[in-house]
């Protein structure tokens, strides 16, 4: 997962994530593998109402 | 008002009764003028997917940090119970805060809340230690499961989402404040002109939360300001006793002594 952020070019940016619609924590991407056909949420804060 | 008046929602203390949606602004800068103009201590914000690189997200939350108001992150767009939670857990990490206004989408035409969703997912954000704002709809047996569920707030629509329409449900308002008093109760949703506004302050509501007419008015600022001096108006009236309505006239000038009434007998 923290390589993905990173080839995607997030590794700069406040993001958080979720594999699956589980949520992943920031401090345990490193340790979060992904498989084929997981689907990833990878989002930044945006405006809302 | 004093701060004798202050709204305690959770853990926060509040001087202001107008919450501010952060969308649709014509530009960042007017969105940072409407807020303080508003004298919003409370904005909502959301997440959202960005490409890598973009730094959209970033440079808009750094907008929000400066104005030193508080965040209340939305599930919006969600539909499941198990979308929305996972959208809060992501919304704490990423906003640094327990605060979730939550929403479960289960009607694409009014966007109403699937209150079925919304109290599953109450519950389980409640025992996670969320601060759970629900986005619910006047019904007042769902209000009843949202706080058994955790809730110490709720958040009826008065119309749908966006719509305008101001209080689609008079009885159903009224009957909700009526039946939860010492719950405080903001009106989310569906207010399209601060008379609008006035009035769900003046039945007794606690707070405001509008997005949309602001954000699309001609003037943003000027709007923020127009709502701002409703709501004020509207919770003042309520403070100071409304008076019942009547069928019939009532004479405000009194009649005794009035010129060429019925006067004494020679």
């Amino acid at each position: 997962m923290e390589r993905l952020i990173e080839e995607l070019g997030f590794s700069e940016q406040t993001v958080a994530t979720a594999v699956n619609q589980e949520f992943v924590r920031s401090k345990d991407r490193g340790e979060t593998l992904l498989v084929e056909d997981d689907t990833v949420e990878i989002v930044t804060p945006r405006q809302g109402g | 008002m004093g701060k004798s008046d202050d709204l305690v929602v959770y853990d926060a203390r509040l001087s202001s009764r107008f919450l501010l949606g952060t969308a649709r602004y014509p530009s960042p800068a007017i969105l940072a003028e409407a807020i303080r103009t508003a004298g919003a201590e409370i904005v909502t914000v959301s997440l959202r997917r960005e490409a890598g690189g973009s730094r959209a997200g970033e440079s808009f939350w750094r907008l929000i940090r400066e104005l030193g108001v508080r965040v209340l992150p939305n599930t919006a767009g969600c539909r499941t119970a198990k979308e929305a939670v996972a959208t809060a857990q992501m919304a704490r990490e990423l906003f640094g805060t327990s605060w979730i206004k939550l929403e479960v989408i289960g009607e694409e035409d009014t966007l109403q809340p699937d209150v079925f969703g919304l109290v599953e997912a109450a519950r389980i954000l409640s025992d996670d230690g969320f601060c759970v704002f629900p986005y619910t709809t006047e019904d007042l047996v769902v209000a009843e499961r949202l706080l058994d569920a955790g809730c110490r707030v709720l958040m009826p629509w008065a119309a749908p989402i966006g719509s305008g329409r101001g209080i689609n449900n008079l009885f159903g308002l009224r009957a909700l404040r009526a039946h939860f008093p010492d719950t405080p109760l903001i009106v989310d949703a569906g207010l399209g002109a601060p008379s609008q506004a006035a009035a769900v302050m003046e039945l007794g509501f606690d707070a405001a939360l509008l997005n949309t007419a602001v954000a699309r008015a001609g003037d943003p600022v000027a709007m923020a300001r127009a709502f701002s001096l409703a709501i004020e108006a509207g919770r003042a009236a309520y403070l100071s006793g409304l008076m019942e309505p009547r069928d019939m006239a009532a004479p405000s000038t009194p009649v005794l002594g009035r010129a060429f009434g019925d006067g004494f007998e020679a």
